[in-house]
């Protein structure tokens, strides 16, 4: 068979603009599931009977449930059940938020609940409330510890924007699908379209290897 | 007069009693040493008195305030008692000079140069004064011991807790640790020390006090109930120790 590299040149500027959706919809869901994350961490390590369950409800739901099932509730059935219309590009992000969340809650928790119980008890010790605690010893000690798993759910995510697919977002995937359904270039659509994903993940890899490089472990 | 009064104090870890109505009474001024054998639940009576442990029974007033009080006077109580650790719990992240100026910066609010100057003080005064610099992890175990008895006094607290302060040195460290707490009692810091180091009883401590299955079983003069325990139990447990 022949190949011909060319048409990835002709197609560069719609993949660009692909790729462009797709770091948007990363960045914008990592932000929020970060926060939607850290809240449900330290509800889920500190909270009373009922913060915690909700927390553990949330994160058993979402991880119990594929992202494309999330996704497909939040643009079909939202509108029905709610009456709230999303755009895909929203639902894309807002299934980024709130399934990368959950995820990161666990880590959240996880990181917190491994700093010495001694650290909070000098702390506590001093007089200082719990939530100072929290914020001056414990929480800058848990992030450095966090940042290893982060980098692995950040990658996930990444990735998982491709899934949005199905809902129609112009991502890199759907990008590459809708020029090779015009010219059948499957071989070096898709090729160039995992060197862009490969490209992007490294450059995650790389800040997240250089972040923890500089904060050391203690 | 008063700082710290157990009445009628009982703590239970489920079906556990580990204080059993114990009655006791410090005044401010008091070197109170508090010995027995492990489970006696001397750590646990130390802890009880800045609400790391919660009394399930009785009451416990510091400094004129119940540790069953609203959480704004636990704080105030843990503003008036220091604590010292066994596992000495500084700071990781922090210099000597940051984990001792922690206090007086997020605790009392003082400005930053005030509270690295009270810190430099205290670290010079434990005889660290050229290891403000470093880190937890640089320091030996007797230094960090004496770094966070600094950062406990910087808070200026009214009664000093010790938790078996020296239980995780070596006996070389042990001295210089001891020799702190011993120049802080001289001073007349109120100090309530769970240890194991007899002579640090005897020298030091104005009161000594034996707990058995969390009661006070013994409460006298160090010299005298060392020489000469008025119970075979704490005769045992001495011979064991020494």
């Amino acid at each position: 068979m022949e190949t011909d590299w060319s048409v990835i040149i002709k197609f560069l500027p719609d993949l660009i603009e692909g790729t462009k959706s797709t770091i948007y919809i990363t960045l914008a869901g990592l932000i929020g599931g970060l926060i939607v994350g850290a809240v449900a961490g330290v509800m889920r390590a500190y909270g009373g009977k009922i913060l915690n369950a909700i927390a553990f409800i949330y994160i058993e739901v979402v991880r119990g449930t594929p992202i494309v099932v999330q996704v497909m509730f939040l643009y079909f059935a939202l509108p029905i059940l709610a009456n709230i219309r999303v755009d895909p590009l929203n639902a894309a992000i807002l299934a980024i938020v709130i399934n990368a969340g959950a995820y990161i809650a666990e880590i959240v928790r996880g990181a917190l609940l491994s700093i010495n119980k001694g650290l909070t008890e000098a702390g506590l010790a001093m007089g200082l409330p719990h939530w100072k605690v929290l914020i001056y010893i414990v929480g800058p000690l848990a992030f450095r510890r966090m940042i290893p798993p982060l980098g692995n759910q950040f990658i996930v995510s990444l990735k998982d924007t491709s899934l949005f697919i199905v809902i129609g977002v112009g991502e890199l995937t759907r990008t590459g699908q809708e020029i090779m359904a015009s010219n059948f270039r499957a071989v070096e659509i898709w090729t160039a379209v995992a060197v862009i994903y490969l490209i992007l993940t490294g450059v995650l890899t790389f800040i997240l290897r250089f972040t923890e490089k500089r904060m050391r472990l203690l | 007069m008063k700082i710290i009064e157990f009445k009628n104090t009982s703590k239970s870890f489920g079906p556990l009693k580990v204080l059993d109505g114990v009655d006791l009474t410090i005044n401010t001024g008091e070197v109170v040493v508090l010995i027995g054998p492990s489970g006696s639940g001397k750590s646990t009576l130390l802890r009880c008195i800045n609400g790391l442990e919660e009394i399930t029974g009785g009451d416990l007033i510091v400094d004129d305030l119940s540790v069953l009080g609203p959480a704004k006077d636990l704080r105030m109580i843990r503003q008036e008692a220091g604590m010292v650790f066994q596992q000495f719990n500084l700071f990781p992240q922090l210099t000597a000079l940051q984990n001792v100026a922690f206090g007086p910066r997020k605790v009392r609010g003082a400005p930053k140069a005030e509270a690295e100057e009270t810190a430099r003080e205290l670290l010079a005064k434990v005889g660290l004064a050229d290891k403000e610099n470093h880190l937890p992890s640089e320091l030996s175990g007797g230094q960090q011991q004496r770094v966070a008895i600094a950062r406990s006094l910087a808070i200026k607290p009214k009664v000093m807790l010790f938790d078996e302060p020296t239980s995780a040195l070596d006996p070389e460290l042990k001295q210089e640790v001891l020799n702190v707490m011993r120049q802080l009692a001289t001073e007349g810091m109120t100090m309530v020390v769970v240890t194991h180091e007899m002579n640090f009883a005897k020298q030091v401590g104005t009161r000594l006090i034996f707990m058995e299955h969390g009661k006070i079983t013994v409460d006298g003069h160090p010299r005298e109930v060392i020489d000469n325990p008025p119970n075979e139990r704490l005769k045992d447990f001495l011979q064991h120790v020494e």
